[in-house]
């Protein structure tokens, strides 16, 4: 099969691989139909994230075909459509069996922190992900469903992680009805995180970017106020401004280990990986959230230490809400909020490539060239 | 009375109250949707679902092909992971020694590992370059006239960031160029000899 596969950081080419084999009795192969490149796929892209090992291939949105499955397999038949969360889950460890599907401690040998994740290094288990023509999905009972036939490709392959993410962050938040969100970055999650913080009874919403495209499409599909991060000499001091020196009542961090908007932080985290990454976002969170207020975070990070403001989140008595998404939990009340028009997830998609400009791909996402807010992969493309 | 002029944050009630219900509803598609705390999904945290799908106490084990590296705050190998990429060589060595003698909570683990990751990533840049299909410093540049580089990066502030990239990803492929042009140079002196 065709995949897309690791060379190192910043490289990235597809190569032919064995298809994947049934390892073990609940596993299913899926033939993936769609996929997508998340912002989190650039961490491993620019070489952040520990024990990424050279032929790696990555994807974690995405959605396909059974192709085969296990011996002990009830639920899935061969021949289904299926999307696939992008945590990888046993359904029955202490954690599953209290809702925390990423949190899962029966499928990641390498790390008790995190749970399993497709193409997600060997930090999160060393599974080969959804990049590909085909995949291996362990626990096919616990973990993929069924597409509804009502339900858009583009819209499902994007519930697998992104749009389950943002509205996640916002649930994070604690929102209540009145309060003043802000959600920091206008990428995928931070779109779906501004929709869903008026689902959430949000009085005002405010998204902070500084790419202007990202910008407009928050006003478009999320009727979000905006602030460019750049028009401003202290993006912290502004948001005290509009928010009549409060704060705000709920900041949601959607950016994660390669903030910008700072030059130390980000060469310092992003560049040369000195620490776990970029923390600039989550300090502007810290700083620009009110005292008592919640800060939401979503965005990745690394497992090495970041330069976090802890005693600033201390002084003011914050709440910090976080985790990697349980997206299964998610998926019946986004159905309907997909359904009825009130998340729309595939308004973010930007960009279609084809597997075998998979390179050219995580450049343009990467840089964010052409407006690019959302790149998905055709597997079976020409 | 206060003076009006006074911000919300001195005083006890937000200046400004929020737009009503009918307001918000007029104007965002679904306004108000989840606005019970206690009806969203992910309330509370900790919840049992009445159905995972496990059909299992717990799961089957995966056969273990091979030794799998664990880390050592696991009881056992979890039942079921990943075998992509097994260690392998220097890297490999590297990466075991991280997972086997320090636990997730020591900083020498996770360099150890990303130290790892650049011995695998040399290594195989290495090996590439017995084959036809060579390793180059990046990947997808060609994206950059297909996708209007100079034009998407006009007026970003961002844009001098990207000017670290080209140092940060090609600057040890440079400094390894160097390196080996004058140690093949000198060997070649001193076999001239």
């Amino acid at each position: 099969m065709r995949a897309m596969v690791y060379r190192g950081p910043y490289k990235v080419r597809v190569e032919d691989k064995d298809v994947p084999a049934v390892e073990h009795p609940n596993d299913a192969i899926v033939r993936v139909t769609l996929a997508a490149i998340c912002g989190s796929d650039l961490h491993l892209y620019h070489g952040l994230m520990p024990d990424t090992r050279i032929g790696h291939t990555f994807g974690h949105e995405f959605i396909g075909v059974v192709e085969q499955v296990g011996s002990s397999v009830e639920d899935l038949q061969v021949g289904d459509r299926v999307m696939v969360p992008f945590n990888i889950s046993c359904g029955s460890c202490w954690f599953c069996a209290r809702g925390l599907y990423s949190n899962c401690h029966n499928v990641n040998p390498n790390a008790t922190a995190v749970g399993g994740i497709y193409g997600y290094s060997h930090t999160t288990g060393g599974y080969d992900g959804g990049q590909a023509q085909y995949v291996r999905v362990p626990f096919a009972d616990v973990g993929p469903v069924r597409i509804p036939d009502w339900m858009h490709d583009e819209d499902a392959v994007l519930l697998t992680d992104a749009a389950a993410t943002g509205y996640f962050g916002a649930q994070l938040g604690d929102i209540v009805e009145g309060d003043t969100v802000v959600v920091l970055g206008a990428g995928p999650v931070g779109l779906i995180a501004a929709q869903s913080s008026w689902l959430m009874g949000a009085g005002r919403v405010i998204v902070v970017d500084h790419l202007q495209e990202r910008l407009a499409k928050a006003r478009s599909m999320a009727y979000a106020e905006t602030l460019d991060y750049d028009e401003y000499d202290d993006i912290v001091v502004e948001l005290k401004k509009q928010t009549d020196f409060l704060g705000a009542d709920v900041v949601i961090d959607a950016v994660g280990a390669e903030a910008d908007g700072n030059l130390l932080q980000h060469v310092a985290g992003a560049k040369l990986k000195l620490q776990g990454g970029s923390p600039v976002a989550l300090n502007w969170a810290i700083d620009g959230v009110r005292k008592g207020g919640t800060v939401s975070v979503v965005g990745a990070y690394g497992p090495i230490p970041n330069a976090v403001k802890f005693g600033d989140a201390l002084n003011k008595g914050l709440t910090l809400r976080m985790n990697q998404t349980p997206v299964k939990r998610q998926w019946p009340r986004m159905f309907e909020h997909v359904r009825n028009g009130h998340l729309t997830p595939r308004e973010m998609v930007t960009h279609r490539f084809p597997l075998e400009h998979v390179a050219e791909a995580y450049h343009v996402f990467s840089a964010k060239l052409d407006g690019c807010i959302k790149p998905l992969i055709l597997p079976d493309a020409a | 009375m206060t003076d009006p002029d006074i911000p919300s944050a001195y005083v006890r009630d937000k200046r400004t109250p929020p737009p009503t219900r009918e307001e918000l509803r007029a104007r965002i598609p679904g306004w108000g949707a989840d606005l019970d705390p206690a009806d969203r999904p992910s309330h509370p945290k900790l919840q049992y679902p009445a159905d995972t799908g496990a059909h299992w106490d717990f799961p089957e084990r995966q056969p273990e092909r091979q030794p799998r590296e664990r880390s050592v705050e696991h009881a056992f190998v979890t039942p079921v992971f990943g075998t992509a990429q097994p260690l392998r060589g220097l890297s490999g060595v590297v990466r075991r020694f991280a997972y086997e003698r320090f636990s997730e909570g020591r900083l020498a683990h996770w360099v150890l590992l990303v130290a790892g990751d650049r011995i695998d990533a040399w290594g195989s840049h290495l090996r590439s370059f017995a084959t036809l299909r060579p390793d180059v410093p990046a990947t997808g540049v060609r994206g950059e006239l297909a996708h209007g580089g100079l034009r998407s990066r006009r007026g970003r502030s961002d844009a001098r960031h990207h000017l670290i990239d080209p140092v940060v990803v090609a600057g040890p492929w440079v400094a390894g160029a160097a390196v080996t042009y004058t140690g093949v140079r000198r060997v070649v002196r001193a076999l001239r000899r």
